[in-house]
């Protein structure tokens, strides 16, 4: 039975966690003054040795990432975090932020001393004003304590800080559109390459990295990379956030290390809705093709969950029990790909406005059984064809749930419409409120 | 096609099974044409960045055997070595992602062809045919807008027929300049959109419509007009200018319907401006003079043209006779005219120049300009580019778009010496000197340049007395070059054919005996008249002192010339060859018509000194051209001209065009010292009141304002603001015009020399660096 790690979330408990003093009486920003007192190079080559891998979803080992950033080239270099969590499903950053923002600062400064950056920026989400407010009010604190601003702690090292708040779309979480919007263009993905490790925010070397990745530094700086390398995997080292939400009993944010299952998880969680069964779960958010109870004891790490023909994506684990349709949870996604997909390129701009039209006719019994190899082949032709990974994200949903409930796509052709009563499945219905 | 690429390292790779060598950086789309296997396409365009946006181009790559994981975008992929690529033609993978986005593409696409201006040239359709489904699976609800809105009084916009491929936000931002429109919105709802109510605002945008790959983008004026299959096209060049492009002009039935940007990689790549592309009505104005006309008892009648010949010859046999050209005459037409002028007059009193102009400017073109051979591709290869008396943007749009890819694509160094800091030279990123109209001289005298740098000098700059020679100083100095341009396309060509009163044809100094000797011999004439010719303004008061008793004229605005003696047209007999009534006819006593361009055949001389030949765009035309007009003449005064057809004249200029013999010397002018206290900066806007771009309001509409340019701190003295009224004099006249504060010189008021209230030689009489009085208000 794998336990959990609570690395990031340890003190969330805590009324002050997010403050300076409760984040610093748990020894927070030590390892900045450790940091600081290394070479850059050996910074990058401590997060290399960890096997810290990106956690935005994509998985790319963290220190190959600084690393690929050119030294000695006379150019300004930038961090970028990336804070526009928007994923249906994904919510690790946002209470990260809210409990902890102070990690996320202490990993900034690291980086960015470990990258030769003199500025850093975090992207945010605009809609989430509470963590905007608690992330502003900790890098102001960082300031004032010397943690951030000319010479910090005495080291010659400077370093500005700027948070910058989105205006809601979710492209802006696809990191060049992200350093678009960031540059005040329209948030559209770039043409790559160049990458933004050689020409990124104002055609500068930049790192582009996930919350959860940059708040994993301090911990591996101050305890070593052999420590987080002893966590996890064999490829997928350390700690996680997974994000368990839906039909479970006591849904939050499970910090474990990579590699445990979704029965492990459950466990944890209270289990699945008191009375009902899983019926089909995301691992890594609605981008991400859906498992079904056959996966509970796939391992979630990048690895595994690829080979059983996922993504880990987020670790956002959206659990659905079998009150949920899984047409009507699929339509909904695709509802959100359409409203989001940025218009660049054909197969999503289009592809999205079509699927979203077939699945509406199959949800209200219209359509044939045609229709569904019509569905495949139109995902075919998005999947893998678009501009950026938006509209493969648009595409798994509605491939992998007609791989696994393809039943259930005809029952509605034969029902004349969603054969699922879809109060069933909301939380209202079975805590009998209102009954 | 982009313009030859420089040798550079080479990468072979495979397509299709067939081994091609292209150079490092090819992107695999160009790779393809090289085999001529043609990879569908919407977003990429040879001379925009790509983008990558369509995905119509999606092949299949493998790298060293090695597969990349998903079909790849042909347009944004550079070729590397070991490369295989399998397109729709060898792959199914390629096949079906392509007729997969076809299908995508016209999801929400009207499909009305049928009512479409790009039905039968639609890239879209084509494709759609070529390499999609043959049906479309899509039972749904299309997105569906307004349609169409004006983006721009000439350019429309039908929404719903948009693939979104950004050629023109592309083409807007990257080759204009004008990033005056982008999209807005995002999803299927994503659109090309202007900011508010802010049009788009460019002298390019009708490179939009015309890369536009569907029928998003319109002309207004040739919305609904036409069906590209009744066209018939004729490859052309432009009259507008002195830049040179390449044209296509598309008829129907006799009339002109619609113009197009021709592809010359040298010169205009695939560009051309509005004025090129939407000024053409004047060849069908109603007014065009159909038939010759004799004055009779003060009054102009139809006559016959055997009559009206008579009358010419009558006319002018004997009389001490002028002849002004006009800037805007084919290189045939302008050596019938210097041949006429020799030959029928026996006069050297011939000039093309009916604009402000100089002795030093004549000294300078006959010695500096004549002959000489500065390119485009010089700007492409200049370390430095100076601009002197002239705004590009204004007037010689495609010498303006040259430059700016050059400082685009690496950076190149331009200075603007102007008193105004335009909008077109901040899109240059110029360094700008700043100086007082007639000051040019000191300015230019202490520039660095080097023999790659390239110094542009416009026609106006002779009204500064001494920048000419202070050019002339600078390229000896440097060994840079100097691109002369002017802005009437018939400028240079009417200079090399000897239709000023210092040359012979080629440039052959008349002052040379020898050279004279030399075209007498050509021309089978015993001599040729040797005393050096009379100038434009010459010309007009000879004939108003009654020195010159006869006139000769073809294209001419006396008031585009400074301070004309009006008088002596009326005192002296006028022969006008003309296509519609001007200030000319009405004082002409024999009027000739003429044949517009798209009427005949000939060629304009660029200001590179390239010549651009043409064929005759209208089938059926009863106008004839002016070197035909002008044989006829010569035949009835008994001196023929020894050709009569427009091959003829370009077979014997031919034969003259060379001269290896010695150019006039050059005698430096001296620089003005006198200052003005208020000086007049003018010049022409490229859309204004231009003859040729009459009954064209769609293409008026995008027209600058007329206004009047100061500085702040002359509209300080002033006490006005912008948009206030202030009239500006001189001992000739006065105009009035709003003010727009601008990055002008101190003490200097700027006007269009042509503009809606603002013809500054005809209302002022006052060039460049002229004393101006301004005051508030009226």
């Amino acid at each position: 039975m794998t336990k959990l790690t609570p690395v990031l979330s340890a003190h969330w408990d805590e009324k002050d966690s997010h403050t300076l003093a409760g984040y610093q009486r748990h020894g927070g920003y030590n390892s900045v003054k450790k940091a600081l007192a290394m070479d850059p190079d050996a910074v990058i080559q401590t997060v290399k040795d960890s096997g810290l891998r990106g956690r935005g979803g994509a998985g790319f080992p963290t220190g190959n990432k600084w690393g690929f950033i050119p030294q000695g080239d006379n150019k300004d270099h930038y961090l970028v975090v990336n804070a526009d969590e928007s994923e249906p499903g994904t919510c690790k950053d946002t209470p990260l932020l809210l409990a902890n923002p102070h990690v996320l600062v202490e990993g900034v400064i690291i980086a960015s001393y470990a990258i030769r950056a003199k500025h850093a920026f975090i992207y945010i989400r605009g809609e989430v004003t509470h963590v905007t407010r608690r992330l502003l009010q900790a890098i102001d604190d960082a300031y004032k304590a010397g943690f951030l601003g000319k010479n910090i702690l005495g080291t010659g090292f400077d370093l500005e800080l700027t948070l910058h708040i989105g205006a809601g779309a979710y492209i802006c979480g696809e990191e060049t559109a992200l350093l678009d919007s960031l540059e005040g263009f329209r948030g559209q993905p770039r043409l790559r390459p160049p990458f933004p490790a050689i020409a990124g925010l104002y055609a500068r070397p930049t790192v582009v990295n996930n919350v959860e990745s940059i708040a994993s530094v301090p911990a591996i700086i101050e305890k070593g990379a052999e420590w987080f390398a002893s966590l996890g995997t064999e490829k997928s080292k350390g700690f996680t956030l997974y994000s368990l939400s839906g039909h479970v009993n006591n849904p939050g944010q499970f910090e474990a290390p990579l590699g445990i299952t979704l029965r492990e998880l459950l466990d944890l969680a209270g289990g699945i809705r008191t009375g009902h069964t899983l019926k089909f779960w995301t691992p890594g958010g609605s981008s991400t093709p859906i498992f079904t109870d056959a996966h509970l004891d796939t391992p979630l790490d990048y690895e595994s969950v690829s080979a059983a023909g996922s993504m880990l994506g987020t670790k956002a684990l959206q659990i659905f029990d079998e009150t949920t349709c899984v047409l009507r949870a699929v339509l909904r996604w695709t509802e959100f790909y359409k409203h989001e997909s940025c218009g660049k390129c054909t197969p999503c701009r289009e592809g999205t406005w079509w699927l979203v039209q077939i699945l509406r006719d199959l949800e209200n019994g219209k359509g044939s059984e045609a229709d569904l190899a019509k569905l495949l082949d139109l995902c075919d032709n998005l999947l893998g064809r678009s501009f950026c990974a938006l509209g493969d994200g648009a595409a798994s949903p509605i491939m992998s749930s007609i791989k696994y409930f393809r039943d259930e796509y005809l029952a509605h052709l034969t029902h004349g419409g969603c054969p699922f009563d879809p109060v069933a499945s909301t939380l209202f219905a079975s805590s009998k409120v209102g009954a | 096609m982009t313009a030859v690429q420089p040798q550079t390292d080479q990468i072979t790779l495979t397509i299709d099974g067939f081994e091609v060598t292209v150079p490092k950086g090819t992107l695999v789309i160009r790779a393809a044409e090289q085999l001529g296997i043609q990879v569908p396409r919407f977003c990429d365009h040879p001379l925009l960045s790509p983008v990558g946006a369509c995905r119509q181009c999606l092949v299949y790559i493998e790298i060293n055997g090695r597969a990349f994981p998903k079909p790849q975008a042909s347009c944004t992929i550079p070729v590397e070595n070991g490369m295989v690529v399998k397109t729709q033609l060898t792959s199914d993978v390629a096949q079906k992602a392509q007729e997969g986005v076809m299908e995508f593409l016209l999801v929400n696409h009207p499909l009305d062809c049928p009512v479409c201006d790009k039905g039968g040239e639609c890239p879209l359709q084509n494709q759609a045919m070529s390499n999609g489904r043959g049906e479309s699976r899509f039972e749904g609800k299309k997105r569906t807008f307004e349609k169409p809105i004006h983006i721009s009084s000439q350019v429309l916009l039908d929404r719903e027929r948009c693939i979104l491929c950004a050629r023109c936000t592309r083409f807007s931002k990257e080759i204009a300049g004008d990033p005056f429109i982008d999209m807005g919105e995002r999803g299927a709802l994503q659109q090309v959109s202007i900011y508010e109510k802010d049009p788009f605002d460019s002298y390019f945008s009708g490179n939009t419509v015309q890369i536009c790959p569907v029928g998003a983008l319109t002309g207004s004026a040739y919305r609904f007009r036409s069906r590209p299959f009744d066209l018939i096209s004729t490859p052309s060049v432009c009259e507008h200018c002195a830049s040179g492009c390449s044209m296509r002009t598309d008829v129907r039935r006799n009339k002109t319907l619609r113009r197009l940007a021709g592809n010359d990689p040298e010169v205009n790549e695939e560009w051309n401006c509005d004025k090129g592309r939407w000024a053409f009505q004047y060849t069908m104005a109603k007014d065009r003079i159909a038939v010759p006309l004799i004055r009779e008892n003060g009054v102009l009648r139809e006559a016959s043209w055997p009559e009206a010949l008579a009358a010419a010859a009558a006319g002018l046999k004997g009389k001490k006779a002028g002849v002004l050209v006009g800037g805007r005459t084919t290189v045939e037409d302008a050596y019938a005219y210097a041949k006429f002028s020799r030959v029928a007059l026996g006069t050297n009193d011939i000039d093309f120049r009916s604009r402000p102009h100089s002795a030093e400017e004549r000294n300078f073109l006959a010695s500096h300009v004549v002959g000489s051979a500065v390119r485009y591709s010089d700007i492409d290869q200049a370390d430095h580019v100076v601009l002197v008396g002239i705004e590009p943007e204004e007037e010689s749009p495609i010498v303006f778009l040259r430059i700016r890819k050059q400082v685009r694509q690496r950076g190149l160094v331009v200075t603007a010496i102007a008193p105004w800091q335009t909008r077109g030279f901040k899109k240059l990123d110029a360094k700008y000197v700043g100086v007082v109209p007639g000051t040019e001289a000191s300015a230019i005298a202490q520039l660095a340049l080097t023999s790659a740098s390239v110094i542009v000098v416009g026609e106006r700059l002779c009204e500064s007395a001494g920048a000419l020679s202070a050019v002339a100083e600078l390229a000896s100095k440097s060994g840079a070059k100097i691109a002369w341009v002017p802005r009437r396309a018939g400028e240079r060509g009417a200079l090399e054919a000897g239709a000023i009163g210092n040359l012979l044809p080629g440039g052959r100094p008349i002052s040379d005996a020898a050279a004279r000797v030399d075209v007498a011999a050509a021309w089978s004439v015993e001599s040729l008249p040797s005393a050096i010719g009379l100038d434009s303004t010459a010309i007009l008061a000879g004939a108003a002192s009654g020195a010159i008793e006869a006139l000769v004229v073809g294209g001419v605005d006396p008031f585009d010339m400074h301070a004309p003696e009006i008088a002596g047209l009326d005192k002296a007999f006028v022969l006008s060859l003309e296509m519609r009534p001007s200030a000319i006819t009405e004082r002409a006593d024999v009027v000739l018509p003429i044949a517009a361009v798209v009427e005949k055949s000939g060629s304009f001389m660029s200001w590179e000194g390239r010549v651009r030949a043409f064929e005759q765009s209208v089938p059926e035309t009863p106008h004839h051209s002016d070197l035909y007009v002008l044989s006829l003449v010569a035949e009835a005064l008994g001196a023929p001209l020894g050709f009569s057809t427009v091959k003829g004249a370009a077979k014997e200029f031919g034969t003259l065009a060379k001269w290896d013999g010695a150019r006039e010397s050059f005698t430096a002018t001296t620089a003005s010292t006198a200052a003005s206290s208020t000086a007049l900066a003018t010049w022409r806007q490229l859309l204004d009141n231009g003859t040729l771009q009459i009954n064209e309001p769609n293409l008026a509409g995008t027209a600058r304002a007329a206004v009047a340019r100061i500085n702040a701190a002359f509209a300080k003295s002033l006490a006005v603001v912008n948009g206030d009224l202030i009239t500006i004099s001189t001992d000739r006249g006065a105009l009035s015009l709003n003010v727009e504060i601008s990055d002008v010189v101190d003490n200097v008021v700027w006007l269009p020399r042509n503009g809606v209230g603002s013809q500054s030689l005809r209302m002022l009489g006052a060039l460049n660096g002229a004393e101006v009085k301004v005051r508030k208000g009226l």
